[in-house]
């Protein structure tokens, strides 16, 4: 991390935004104006940025002023996703402020005509240590233009002199959260109406009749908007479009079609779906003898639901269009992607349409924030006032895409000495992304139901070595022969797109369920099996670091109702590592009581954000395995409420401890999503430690349990 | 249709135009700007819209207007002292128990009304006074921290142990 990156090897956010002056600029108030493509969703991203930017300039933290995700300003980084922000963001900043402090010394050393070596900044004041020879970065400004590109000439900070780097910054953000206006929806512009979308009751229900009049004729209505199958409408105040949308839902007629599954069960329908087979990777055995034939073959088939983002506060999104120019203002991950979009569903030259990203609830992947801009995009049009639209609870729950189901079919042979030798994975799925701009066409609601309306793109997943379905399905295990196959499965009965991890979830709970039950064919302890098979380092320093951590606690084969249970993996087989450990009590239900987990993700830039993360990973993951499942019957989906999909209480949650092994010097790497697959593996083979049966069928519920007995 | 309603909220008297069956949460947000209480679901179940009436947890989402008038309301806004922080929000940014946030407020707020009538409660108990809150992000052990530390803040605020 501390030596200069040759330009071929920039990072992709700064071959894209190669000048500087798209990133930084010095103020008169000697404040810095830090621009990011890289949004807060509830990461504490912007802090860590924050801190990798205030650490290479040498300005305290609060001299930084924040601009992020806004078309008219900041850099295109593609989407704020893929726990890729630290990867990518992060080091494309260091990059940035390490090449403009340099400037700025260089600078410093002609005016003041002195030695570089000599200079020193503190809080943007450069000068020579114990003289009062100095400038700073705000009285060289005007004379160092910032309007050239990046060279990665500049070697960043050695991690061994980081101070703002490596620390517990609390966030910047949170202040403002926790005391009043903070989000796009506490947005409220000069002659405002609210507005909502009555949306189809089903994927496939077309509009019959609709009596708009009816709903025109209602207090404080201005404007009912009907293409095809989109109804929208605004009313000056909030509860009039809130009685406004139920006049509306009684004034419509719809004809739907009985198309959705029969079954609720996923591993009875899903793998029965039109697909398209290939083999996405093969390891052949290696010719250095030793491996016999296999004594012991095992097969298992493992199966995940289509599951919610359910993020507690629903989509929304303020749109105002004056003059020509509209301004969208959303809690996208990718305004970019969103104003081209935008701009080609209205027919507007995307110069003319600017997006900029507020803050919103908290984000897990692709959920209803870009389709409700373009709600809010039309209505403006509309109705020419600044428009507010809100989701509604069934919106966000029916209408945001969820993440896709799978079914996951392992087979592996155990030679005599308990060893694996050969190992095959076959997946049955559809893509996990489906973002507005990640394929052709348009990926926007409204669109899909406007007259006449854009058709939905064709799906297309993301291949390996990142993966969608794919992801994390190649095994981090040391074995010989390995096949990995994926069934795509283009159909689509429920709308599907980016959900927290995309695959990985689906696959490190089955790789690692299987692990356990391979164990046991073997007599080995599971912890061992998997050590045995590992030889990557930092594989085992997580494992054996988050065993450490949890044999003080009470730990396996309990009194025929306690069990522990472990699961590994490491994100995107590339990212960071985590091993997790549960243990768990069943009574008429799972409980879980305490959770220990070790994470290695390269050099922390914010150890407690970092942890906080981890922690939410582990209780969303939790809330995945042991509740979670999008039910549906044969016209619509039936999970519209909390009381229809349930998640984890406060009376249901762990103990929950998090080792982390920091690694300075090595690159930082994302830890959004690394926790939940070795997460519902750990809690998996926990019930199997304490009952000794496997449940192969996400989510592990009640009923799921007994009938496994 | 709208009637001039009077409401109590934070310690003020506020004056309202509003149809009497309008949510008490968009009166908060819309007419007095108090826009730290949140909409999630609109159904009283997921506490994000939580506020005081007369000290007691109630979700603003589900509660006419025409119920709350005669009541003292309290909302986020209303929390802080003098311009501090009140001890509940010094305890959730000292234990950085947020992750987006959205949530928070109306726990908060729930929370101040258990530590009002339970000053040093179990964690059971606080889980229990969370029962119509919930958190999508995960932060619920944080959450849980700092509550138990907001208690600890007032005891001895007020002079206890």
């Amino acid at each position: 991390m501390s030596a200069a990156v040759p330009p071929a090897s920039l990072p992709l956010s700064l071959k894209t935004n190669p000048r500087l002056d798209r990133w930084l600029r010095f103020n008169a108030d000697r404040t810095v104006t830090v621009r990011s493509g890289k949004v807060e969703l509830g990461q504490g991203i912007v802090t860590a940025i924050a801190q990798i930017a205030a650490e290479e300039l040498d300005v305290s933290l609060d001299r930084l002023q924040w601009v992020a995700g806004d078309t008219s300003a900041s850099p295109d980084e593609w989407y704020t996703a893929g726990s890729q922000s630290i990867e990518v963001g992060g080091l494309s900043m260091r990059l940035v402020c390490a090449e403009v402090r340099q400037l700025f010394l260089q600078a410093a050393a002609r005016e003041l005509e002195v030695a570089i070596e000599e200079l020193q900044v503190t809080d943007g004041v450069i000068g020579v240590p114990g003289t009062d020879v100095r400038t700073s970065y705000w009285d060289l400004a005007p004379r160092v233009s910032l309007a050239r590109d990046v060279t990665g000439a500049a070697p960043p900070k050695p991690a061994a002199a980081h101070t703002v780097v490596g620390r517990s910054v609390p966030r910047r953000d949170l202040a403002a959260k926790l005391s009043g206006a903070a989000y796009v929806h506490d947005m409220d512009l000069p002659g405002m109406v609210h507005g909502r979308v009555l949306r189809p009751p089903s994927m496939t229900a077309r509009l019959e009749k609709f009596d708009a009049a009816a709903v025109r004729a209602l207090p404080g209505v201005v404007t009912v908007l009907v293409s095809g199958n989109f109804v929208g409408l605004c009313a000056e105040r909030e509860e009039q479009a809130v009685r406004a949308l139920a006049a509306a839902e009684r004034a419509a007629s719809w004809q739907t079609k009985t198309d959705l599954p029969a079954t609720n069960e996923i591993g009875e329908f899903l793998d029965k779906l039109p697909a398209t087979r290939s083999v996405v990777h093969v390891k052949e055995k290696e010719d250095t003898g030793g491996e016999g034939t296999a004594l012991t073959r095992i097969e298992a088939r493992y199966s995940k639901p289509y599951l919610a983002h359910a993020s507690i506060g629903p989509s929304c999104a303020v749109a105002r269009f004056e003059d020509g120019r509209l301004t969208v203002w959303s809690h996208t991950q990718g305004s970019f992607h969103l104003r081209a979009q935008i701009a080609h569903v209205l027919g507007l030259p995307v110069a003319d349409v600017d997006v900029i990203h507020r803050d919103g609830p908290g984000c897990y992947g692709h959920n209803g924030a870009d389709d409700v801009a373009l709600d809010a995009a039309l209505l403006a049009r509309a109705c020419g006032r600044p428009v507010r639209v809100q989701w509604t609870r069934a919106d966000e729950f029916t209408w945001s895409p969820c993440g896709s189901a799978m079914i996951v079919r392992l087979s592996a042979g155990l030679d005599a000495g308990g060893q694996v030798i050969d190992w095959r994975h076959e997946i049955w799925s559809h893509t996990h992304i489906k973002r507005p701009g990640w394929a052709d066409g348009i990926n926007l609601l409204a669109a899909w139901h406007m007259d006449p309306p854009h058709p939905v793109p064709p799906p297309k997943d993301t291949p390996l070595p990142t993966g969608g379905a794919t992801r994390n399905s190649v095994p981090l295990y040391d074995f010989p022969r390995q096949e990995v196959a994926y069934n795509f499965i283009a159909e689509m009965p429920l709308r599907v797109s980016a959900l927290r991890t995309l695959g990985a979830y689906g696959n490190i709970f089955a790789i690692e369920s299987f692990m356990d039950e391979l164990a046991a064919a073997a007599s080995a302890d599971p912890v061992e099996f998997r050590l045995r098979h590992l030889s990557d380092p930092r594989a085992r320093a997580v494992i054996e670091a988050v065993t450490k951590a949890a044999a003080g606690s009470t730990g396996r084969d309990g009194p025929g109702t306690r069990g522990r249970g472990i699961g590994f993996g490491r994100y995107k087989n590339m990212s960071a590592w985590c091993a997790v450990v549960a243990d768990i009590e069943v009574a008429e239900k799972i409980l879980v009581h305490r959770v220990f987990a070790a994470v290695d993700a390269g050099e922390v830039v914010n150890p407690d954000g970092l942890r906080n993360q981890i922690e939410g990973g582990i209780v969303q993951a939790i809330s995945w395995t042991l509740k979670e499942a999008i039910r549906w019957d044969r016209e619509r989906l039936l999970s519209r409420t909390w009381e229809d999909y349930p998640i984890l209480k406060f009376d249901e949650v762990p103990a929950i401890e998090v080792v982390l092994l920091d690694h300075p010097g090595e690159p930082g790497l994302g830890v959004g999503e690394c926790a939940a697959g070795p997460t519902a593996a750990a809690l998996a083979n926990a019930l199997a430690n304490a009952l000794g049966v496997r449940v192969r069928d996400l989510p592990l519920t009640p009923e799921r349990i007994a009938a496994a007995m | 249709m709208e009637e001039t309603q009077k409401l109590r909220v934070n310690g003020v008297e506020r004056e309202v135009r509003a149809d009497p069956a309008t949510p008490l949460l968009y009166i908060l947000r819309n007419d007095l700007g108090l826009k730290g209480t949140r909409f999630g679901c609109g159904e009283g179940h997921c506490g994000a819209c939580t506020v005081l009436m007369d000290g007691k947890p109630l979700q603003s989402c589900d509660t006419p207007l025409w119920s709350a008038v005669g009541h003292a309301i309290t909302t986020v806004e209303g929390l802080s002292q003098n311009g501090a922080p009140h001890p509940i929000q010094q305890a959730f940014l000292g234990e950085q128990a947020a992750q987006c946030g959205y949530c928070i407020n109306g726990i908060m707020m729930s929370a101040v009304a258990l530590l009002e009538r339970n000053p040093d409660p179990s964690e059971a108990q606080i889980a229990a006074a969370l029962e119509r809150n919930l958190c999508r992000c995960g932060t619920h052990v944080r959450i849980l921290r700092a509550i138990a530390r907001a208690a600890q803040m007032l005891r001895k605020g007020r002079g206890g142990s």
